[in-house]
């Protein structure tokens, strides 16, 4: 009886860390676009969702495999982001926090009643790219997709770390971030840097919506709601603005979310999640990495 | 004193105009010159009205970005049809305790998230709302997923134009009175406020309770309206729409907030026959309306100030025409 319920907390950590890395993946986007632009960029989680549509037509269409799959939507998703970025946020960026709110909100409705619109609300099956080999750990049963999903995850991770933290254009994001004004008076293009920072983050959501196809075998329109949600209290877990934290923030959550559906009641997976925002938000806001600010007047 | 007069008689003229207007729509209704759909679309807007005013309390007049007045609505909705299915009580008696439970939960809420301020506010209350739709969800004894049916159909046109009637004249005097005035105070700088001594937590957390007691009225009103409470009613994108009423009207302004919520309202009705485009206009016209007239068609200016000035100003051209013929 007791090991039973071991393994199965384990096996409840494994599906965990598989989900979270995902949560983590869009969170990194939320996370860098606050950082620099101090914006909540709901549609987010769409940009997502477009993600495993491009993933789920190179797949079905062109036969790609699931490496060139994965690149192409990471393309496709990064440009679509920095349009996004030209189109609709630039010309607001002097704007009030509501009012770039709401538009970021309108966007996110837009781009899910548009994909409705052309590609119907029917859910689709994503076509099995990966073989569906299972490891068992002992009574631990991995699948071959948890690792691919883990092992893409840390990848791109750590590209994006180097990205950051060893390229001009990572130091000019960092500038950015810190300072908006005095990185525009040192001479770094400041209009470069957030189209970049837009570009990166999409390309990250759209290789979670192929991860994520791949994982569940279906989407659908809708299907960037929650995981956008999700993403976000991930990012402010860890530490709007912070990169690691936004890691840290979506493992946390993919963990805990398995744990409460695996020991209480799947319907309760939600409410564990916001629950958790609720909690850091009164007890850290700035989450779990953040830096205490002072209030100036 | 002359001042207090002069509102008094504007207050007289408010409340005979929306008498005019009550037996206009209430024969129009009667005599069933107006179809069952536009009934019911006006129905509604009175309903969003109240939501949208009550909601303008809090993120406008006291600049308190809340997203979750669906959740207030939805424990308004619920514990009002609780009230008067399984205890019989009277309608106007369900409502209130309907709302005043809403306002109960407003204050747990508000006590400890309204310490934030900003961007997390909102993902706070977001957060709240959702978490009161899921723990509505799970609670099988008022219908869990599938909703709490058998509600007595009790709400009528009048009961929906007299409550938003006294909703309005309510948060109009509320917002004209010392506590409005520390509400406004606390959006326009919340340190210069408590510098001044005026006790911010306590003007916020009281805005949100108003608020929150008004939403609930709004959701008794609305689950006797559908005699159906269903958790899908009070999502996420419930507040956002009851949000973009708000902003669509202007942010602070009251006329704003009415104006907004009758022509969203108005909109999703006429689009409603064609609900393949219906979003996608939606999200078009948000778009458009936050790139090209961010605060929203009042700004923060009340509808009677306008008015006022308008007719000042051609008294003005009057008066300045004739010194110019005199001279």
């Amino acid at each position: 009886m007791d090991s039973g319920i071991i393994v199965q907390f384990f096996q409840q950590i494994i599906n965990g860390i598989s989900l979270g890395s995902i949560y983590a993946l869009i969170a990194l986007g939320y996370t860098m676009v606050y950082g620099i632009m101090r914006l909540i960029n709901f549609a987010h989680g769409d940009i997502y969702m477009l993600g495993a549509y491009v993933g789920f037509f190179v797949t079905t269409q062109l036969q790609m495999g699931f490496f060139p799959a994965l690149i192409c939507a990471m393309v496709v998703i990064g440009i679509t982001g920095v349009l996004i970025e030209k189109l609709v946020y630039k010309p607001l960026r002097s704007s009030s926090k509501i009012s770039i709110l709401i538009t970021a909100i309108g966007m996110s409705l837009f781009i899910e009643y548009t994909t409705m619109y052309f590609l119907t609300p029917q859910p689709r099956t994503f076509p099995p790219v990966l073989p569906n080999t299972i490891f068992h750990l002992g009574d631990i049963i991995v699948s071959f997709q948890q690792l691919v999903i883990l092992g893409s995850t840390v990848v791109l991770m750590l590209l994006l770390w180097y990205i950051v933290q060893y390229t001009k254009m990572g130091k000019a994001m960092r500038a950015v971030s810190y300072d908006t004004d005095a990185a525009l008076l040192m001479g770094i293009n400041v209009d470069h840097v957030i189209s970049f920072t837009f570009a990166l983050g999409s390309a990250l959501a759209g290789a979670a919506g192929v991860l994520v196809g791949i994982y569940y075998n279906t989407i659908d329109p809708l299907m960037g709601i929650m995981p956008g949600l999700k993403a976000f209290i991930a990012a402010v877990l860890g530490g709007i603005g912070i990169i690691p934290g936004a890691m840290m923030g979506g493992l946390i959550l993919g963990v805990v979310e398995a744990l409460v559906s695996g020991f209480i009641s799947s319907t309760f997976r939600d409410a564990a999640a916001f629950g958790i925002l609720i909690v850091i938000l009164l007890i850290k806001p700035t989450g779990l990495l953040g830096k205490n600010e002072t209030e100036k007047v | 004193m002359q001042i207090i007069k002069s509102l008094r008689k504007y207050d007289l003229a408010l409340i005979a105009a929306s008498v005019v207007i009550f037996a206009v729509l209430e024969v129009l209704i009667d005599m069933r010159l107006i179809s069952s759909f536009w009934r019911l679309q006006i129905i509604l807007i009175g309903i969003n009205i109240i939501l949208a005013a009550s909601l303008n309390l809090i993120n406008g007049i006291t600049g308190q970005f809340s997203l979750g007045h669906a959740g207030f609505m939805a424990v308004g909705a619920y514990v009002s049809a609780i009230m008067s299915m399984w205890y019989d009580l009277p309608f106007g008696m369900a409502l209130l305790i309907g709302g005043l439970a809403a306002c109960l939960i407003g204050v747990l809420i508000g006590i400890p998230t309204l310490r934030l301020d900003g961007d997390y506010l909102a993902i706070a209350t977001l957060g709240m709302g959702e978490i009161i739709r899921i723990c509505i969800l799970n609670i099988q004894a008022v219908g869990g997923a599938s909703g709490l049916t058998g509600i007595p159909r009790n709400t009528t046109f009048a009961w929906v134009f007299w409550i938003m009637i006294i909703t309005l004249f309510f948060l109009k005097n509320m917002i004209n009175s010392t506590y409005g005035r520390s509400c406004i105070s606390v959006r326009e700088n919340a340190i210069a406020a408590a510098a001044m001594g005026i006790n911010t937590t306590f003007a916020k957390v009281l805005a949100f309770a108003i608020g929150a007691f008004f939403a609930g009225l709004a959701g008794g009103l609305f689950s006797h309206y559908f005699s159906i409470a269903h958790p899908s009613s009070f999502t996420f994108l419930n507040s956002y729409n009851y949000l973009t009423m708000v902003v669509l009207g202007g942010l602070g302004s009251m006329t704003g907030s009415i104006t907004g919520a009758a022509l969203i309202t108005f909109i999703t009705a006429a689009l409603a026959d064609y609900p393949e485009v219906r979003m996608i206009i939606y999200a078009l016209c948000l778009i458009l309306l936050m790139l090209f007239r961010p605060q929203g068609l009042f700004g923060s200016q009340e509808g009677s100030l306008l008015l006022r000035r308008l007719i000042n100003r051609r008294k003005e051209a009057g008066t300045h025409g004739k010194t110019l013929g005199n001279q």
